[in-house]
């Protein structure tokens, strides 16, 4: 039978990318370990991002501060099912990708002083995190400009017969970008091994998606390029996970790059100057009924998997480790300004 | 003594094939990837036969979309690849600025020096075929202005033979400035012809009288002005850029010391430009050696105009240096 688009465009109903049938659910089922790691992931990015917007208060941070706040779910999922040799390209909104993908918490904290012993040598803060060792390729601000990166290093990935994927993150103001067409097409066309995670929390700044787009439905945009594509929860950690298993797997497979279109919403400003005309605290407060953190709190509960004991030792690991982090940057030194034009170039052994 | 090397007649655009061949099977890391450079032979027929030698993954033919795969070119030089991206024309880049500018430029001193970008791009410049205004523009002074990125310009058979070598050595991102007039000169290069320096620039002639600092597509005509004047008794120095970025300040000053004049040639325009940019350092640095305030002969502020009259009185000739100069001179009294 002839499907259209739009029915291509949705997955199976277990849940995998259309045109990819796996019989076998790709995440192990709910274990204690596994959910406590969750939770911590969560946890660590929230009390992080809380404690960053305090220290901007307190002008310790300065610039754009981007917070993740609420949709943490996406970026501890996901990246679960990363490699430690998958490659990372994020977006200005970042902090949460870092952490999850194991950048220290100091390290982070120290490139949003601005010092140089931050992952960027405080050359690039908060929009800009850095690192080499995970393979995480920015914090990218300019929206859009980080999908073409993510398709090169997938190239070089499969012109070198590297078993390894780049996951690239995006926010769904990306899809209006011509950035966006370019490289999911390029991806697509050349079967590269790369995955496109768009974290739709339904405004570019102010902009609602709707009232950007003509078509509203992401995935119909990205099966335009042939490319598998489906919508997942993104308040719903566990759902989050799956879905980046599932794509994972079935671009490891070879068959091309898939997207994940990851519903969400930001809790907190755009960024740190953000009056928030655009929409309505009842609009918030309804979202944050959904509260990622809170909602599989709720779960594992319910499943015997997590009590009051494990929240008050998570909350104390988390503590202690960020306390650590604000210690380190604090300590941190600021890098001689005799270095200001050090990387403009790189330094030549000639 | 050395004896003179045995040469082979060439073109620029048979030589630059040349190059990227060479880079082709020296390392298995280079691959060429652009518009039509594959199954076309490449719009200026630069790569012509490259496709049959190495195959479509190595000579990859790109869809329409320069910001995509000058992105892709620098994703995959972070990802261990030696890219030579090809761009159809400079105007074309305007496409992928985002890229070069925010990305290529940028990417080595924002991740604090953990990530460099040992990418290529090659791209046709200037005007002289009559493809007008979208086509025709000269716009490596542009690109000039930009820390974090090389801009050189082969003008002569040497340079486009061995400067893209050496490009792709280098660990930061090189554009390779091509001005599409110069394709079809032909001369004799040494048959073992290879690799260059992209550091410094080049004295093409020497001369004691005036210096004509140009590059690119207007080497040729400053030469031309120079011996025209030779014939009126002036001896004029020509000195050849190559890389525009970083400029080799020092060989400028070293000429316009010895010869106490300079004309800057550029098909570039003349407001906030690349031959401003020259004349400011000739002042900063040498102002005290000059017999007469440098001159510029530019490109006429104008979009490039079709008409082949139009194309010729928009762009420098060597008609307009031999007079920048013959005014300089007669200053003298
Ligand atoms: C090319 C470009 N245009 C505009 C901006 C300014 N800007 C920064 S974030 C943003 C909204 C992007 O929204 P989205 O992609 O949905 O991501 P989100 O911020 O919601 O995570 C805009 C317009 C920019 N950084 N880059």
């Amino acid at each position: 039978m002839n499907q259209t688009r739009r029915e291509r465009a949705r997955a199976d109903a277990r849940g995998n990318p259309p045109g990819v049938s796996q019989p076998e659910p790709a995440s192990p089922a709910p274990d204690r370990e596994h959910a406590l790691l969750l939770m911590r992931e969560m946890l660590r990015i929230r009390r992080f991002e809380e404690k960053c917007a305090e220290l901007y208060s307190a002008a310790k941070i300065r610039g754009f501060l981007h917070l993740y706040i609420g949709e943490e779910a996406i970026a501890v999922g996901a990246i679960q099912a990363l490699e430690p040799d998958d490659a990372i390209v994020a977006t200005y909104r970042e902090h949460g990708h870092a952490l999850a993908r194991g950048i220290s918490a100091a390290s982070i904290m120290a490139e949003l002083y601005g010092k140089q012993e931050g992952c960027s040598r405080g050359r690039g803060g908060s929009m800009h995190i850095f690192d080499a060792a995970t393979r995480f390729y920015g914090g990218n601000a300019i929206v859009g400009g980080g999908l073409p990166l993510a398709v090169g290093l997938a190239l070089a990935d499969k012109m070198t017969r590297q078993a390894r994927v780049t996951a690239c993150f995006f926010g769904e103001g990306a899809v209006a970008e011509g950035e966006f067409h370019e490289s999911l097409n390029l991806a697509a066309l050349w079967k590269l091994p790369v995955v496109f995670f768009c974290e739709n929390n339904l405004y570019a700044m102010g902009t609602a998606l709707k009232r950007s787009e003509s078509e509203t439905d992401l995935c119909l945009k990205a099966s335009s390029y042939e490319i598998p594509a489906w919508p997942v929860d993104g308040m719903d950690v566990v759902a989050c996970e799956d879905a980046a298993r599932r794509a994972l797997l079935a671009v490891r497979a070879g068959d091309g790059p898939c997207f994940v279109e990851f519903r969400t919403y930001r809790f907190r400003a755009h960024s740190m100057y953000d009056p928030q005309l655009y929409r309505t605290k009842e609009e918030v407060e309804e979202w944050k009924k959904r509260d990622p953190i809170t909602t599989f709190e709720t779960l594992i509960r319910a499943h015997n998997l997590f009590d009051d004991e494990d929240l008050k030792r998570l909350e104390e690991e988390v503590g202690a480790e960020l306390a650590k982090a604000v210690e380190f940057a604090e300590a941190g030194t600021w890098e001689p300004v005799e270095e200001l034009t050090k990387f403009v170039y790189s330094e030549r052994v000639r | 003594m050395t004896t003179p090397a045995k040469t082979v007649r060439i073109t620029y655009r048979d030589a630059m094939r040349e190059a990227i061949r060479e880079a082709l099977q020296r390392d298995p890391r280079v691959f060429l990837m652009g518009e039509d450079v594959g199954r076309y032979g490449g719009c200026y027929a630069v790569s012509k036969g490259l496709l049959d030698e190495f195959g479509p993954e190595r000579i990859r033919d790109t869809p329409l979309s320069e910001s995509a795969f000058v992105g892709a070119g620098i994703g995959a030089a972070m990802g261990g690849m030696r890219p030579i991206v090809e761009i159809m024309t400079v105007n074309f880049s305007l496409l992928a600025l985002d890229q070069i500018v925010n990305n290529a430029a940028t990417i080595l001193y924002m991740s604090g020096g953990q990530f460099n970008i040992p990418l290529v791009i090659r791209m046709t410049t200037g005007a002289g075929r009559q493809l007008a205004a979208q086509h025709s523009h000269s716009l490596e002074g542009w690109y000039a202005h930009i820390p974090g990125i090389r801009i050189v310009a082969p003008a002569t058979l040497e340079d486009a033979r061995g400067m893209l070598w050496t490009a792709l050595e280098d660990p930061d991102p090189v554009l390779i400035f091509e001005n599409g007039a110069l394709y079809n000169m032909e001369g004799e290069l040494a048959v073992d012809a290879g690799a260059v320096d992209i550091d410094k620039a080049a004295t093409r002639r020497a001369g004691t009288d005036v210096s004509l600092i140009t590059y690119g597509g207007s080497l040729g005509k400053a030469l031309a002005a120079a011996a025209e004047l030779s014939g009126a008794g002036v001896s004029a120095e020509v000195v050849d850029l190559r890389t525009l970025r970083p400029l080799d300040t020092a060989t400028i000053i070293a000429s316009v010391t010895r010869t106490h004049r300079a004309v800057i040639i550029d098909e570039g325009w003349r407001s906030g430009s690349l031959s401003a940019e020259i004349s400011a350092r000739i002042m900063e640095m040498a102002f005290y050696e000059l017999d007469a305030p440098v001159a510029r002969v530019c490109g006429a502020e104008v979009p490039m105009p079709y008409a082949k009259h139009l194309e010729d009185a928009a762009a420098p000739q060597p008609s307009a240096i031999v007079a920048a100069v013959r005014g300089m001179m007669a200053e003298r009294g």
